[in-house]
């Protein structure tokens, strides 16, 4: 039986613990609602740019000076995948999950006998996959200490992809992400960029009912622009989702650390109650026994 | 007769509304567009966009380039940035001229694409000290 003082010292550290930990849940929830905020103000933008992109893509495909954004460098040898993490930890399985899902993918590429590459967003995946894929490492690029992402910080990572995309060096560019779903439940996506899915249905032409679009200047030039903003706005959604998902996975976690904490302090208070209770009846028969000696 | 005017900017919706007409910088001309107007995709400059109501330019707006998407009822324009006229500053405008002419300076100009993309930012930043002066 720990003596009274040591199950005190005990409580005591639990309680300060439980008080940070219900800190960072609070913490993280403000921070969530402003995440989710910014990732459904980007949304418009993006749904837009889908139905423009379904409009183009569906008047240039199959042209043979179609961009390489859109259709690839025409082989499938060499694959990029930019895993997506956060820059802190304390989320539950959060980086966890992305680690192992790039891991995974690699390990499926490689036995294929393609050759991947690996770009780390965010700090947590970078030491992971630093730490177990180092020789696939091309780069990594963090925002910790941002207050928010930037639209211009997924620029600058979509102008990268695209130059070695341009260059030749990478054929495949896959994004792992974890996609947003609820408070509860974030998905590890694998999302293809390049070469890009060409939006479903292509619909513009029903909302034109059958008539087609003009293109000023010429479609090539509008798609040769339009395709690394699209890869931008792709990897600025992922991006958004990704630390929405961050603090939803941290308040969940924060949530039942906080919970656990509150259960230990339960017990061990049990515990020092009895311990108290035994030594005053300790007490008690001694001084009782030592009267009746008397 | 409005047209549904919709600006966009990756961060947010930054207007939709109906107007009466609207003029955007189009790559190759600024463009009137009314009700009605042919299906169009365009590009755009660095201009300004100008909001009508009835005869009058009811709303000024500053693009920094973009795409914009024309059908017989809405023009929906995808900026970068957008920033009222009255907000736009002439500092501003020159110092990313000079960042801009910087990079063209700097940049490798054998590549087509990549000395396209940089001239067209330092016409945006012209455009914008130019708006800004009024």
């Amino acid at each position: 039986m720990p003596s009274l003082k040591a199950l005190r010292t005990r409580i005591n550290s639990v309680k300060s613990t439980q008080k940070i930990t219900s800190a960072m849940k609070m913490v993280a929830a403000s921070k969530l609602r402003r995440a989710q905020a910014q990732a459904e103000a980007s949304r418009p933008y993006a749904e837009r740019m889908e139905r423009m992109l379904g409009a183009l893509a569906a008047s240039v495909a199959g042209s043979p000076a179609a961009p390489k954004l859109l259709v690839g460098t025409g082989r499938e040898q060499i694959h990029l995948l930019i895993a997506v993490t956060a820059d802190r930890g304390l989320a539950g399985a959060f980086n966890a999950s992305i680690g192992r899902a790039t891991r995974t993918l690699t390990r499926r590429l490689e036995a294929e006998g393609k050759t991947v590459k690996l770009l780390a967003v965010g700090r947590k995946g970078r030491d992971f996959l630093n730490r177990e894929l180092s020789s696939r490492m091309i780069g990594d690029v963090s925002y910790a200490g941002k207050r928010r992402i930037a639209f211009t910080d997924a620029e600058d990572l979509a102008l990268r992809v695209t130059a070695m995309i341009e260059a030749g060096e990478v054929d495949v560019v896959t994004l792992v992400y974890n996609q947003f779903r609820s408070v509860m439940s974030q998905i590890v996506t694998e999302q293809q960029l390049v070469p890009a899915p060409i939006p479903e249905g292509a619909g513009a032409a029903d909302a034109l009912d059958g008539a087609t679009y003009d293109f000023e200047p010429d479609e090539e030039t509008i798609l040769s622009r339009l395709l690394p903003q699209n890869l931008a706005i792709q990897l600025y959604r992922a991006l958004l989702e990704s630390s929405a998902g961050f603090f939803a996975s941290q308040m969940t976690a924060m949530d039942s650390a906080t919970r656990n904490a509150g259960d230990m302090i339960k017990r061990l208070t049990l515990n020092y109650n009895r311990a108290r209770q035994a030594n005053i009846t300790r007490e008690l028969i001694e001084i009782i026994s030592g009267a009746e000696a008397l | 007769m409005p047209v549904a005017l919709e600006i966009v900017s990756p961060e947010k919706l930054l207007l939709s509304r109906p107007v009466d007409m609207v003029v955007i910088p189009a790559s190759e001309g600024d463009m009137g567009v009314l009700e009605g107007h042919t299906p169009m995709i365009v590009m755009l400059r660095g201009g300004p966009i100008d909001i009508y109501t009835g005869e009058q330019i009811s709303e000024r707006l500053f693009v920094a380039g973009g795409f914009a998407e024309i059908t017989q009822e809405r023009c929906t324009v995808l900026a970068n940035e957008a920033i009222p006229v009255a907000q736009l500053s002439r500092a501003e405008g020159q110092r990313r001229l000079a960042e801009a002419e910087a990079a063209y300076a700097a940049a490798d100009t054998s590549d087509p694409t990549i000395e396209d993309t940089l001239l067209d930012r330092i016409q945006s930043a012209r455009a914008m000290t130019e708006v800004a002066e009024g």
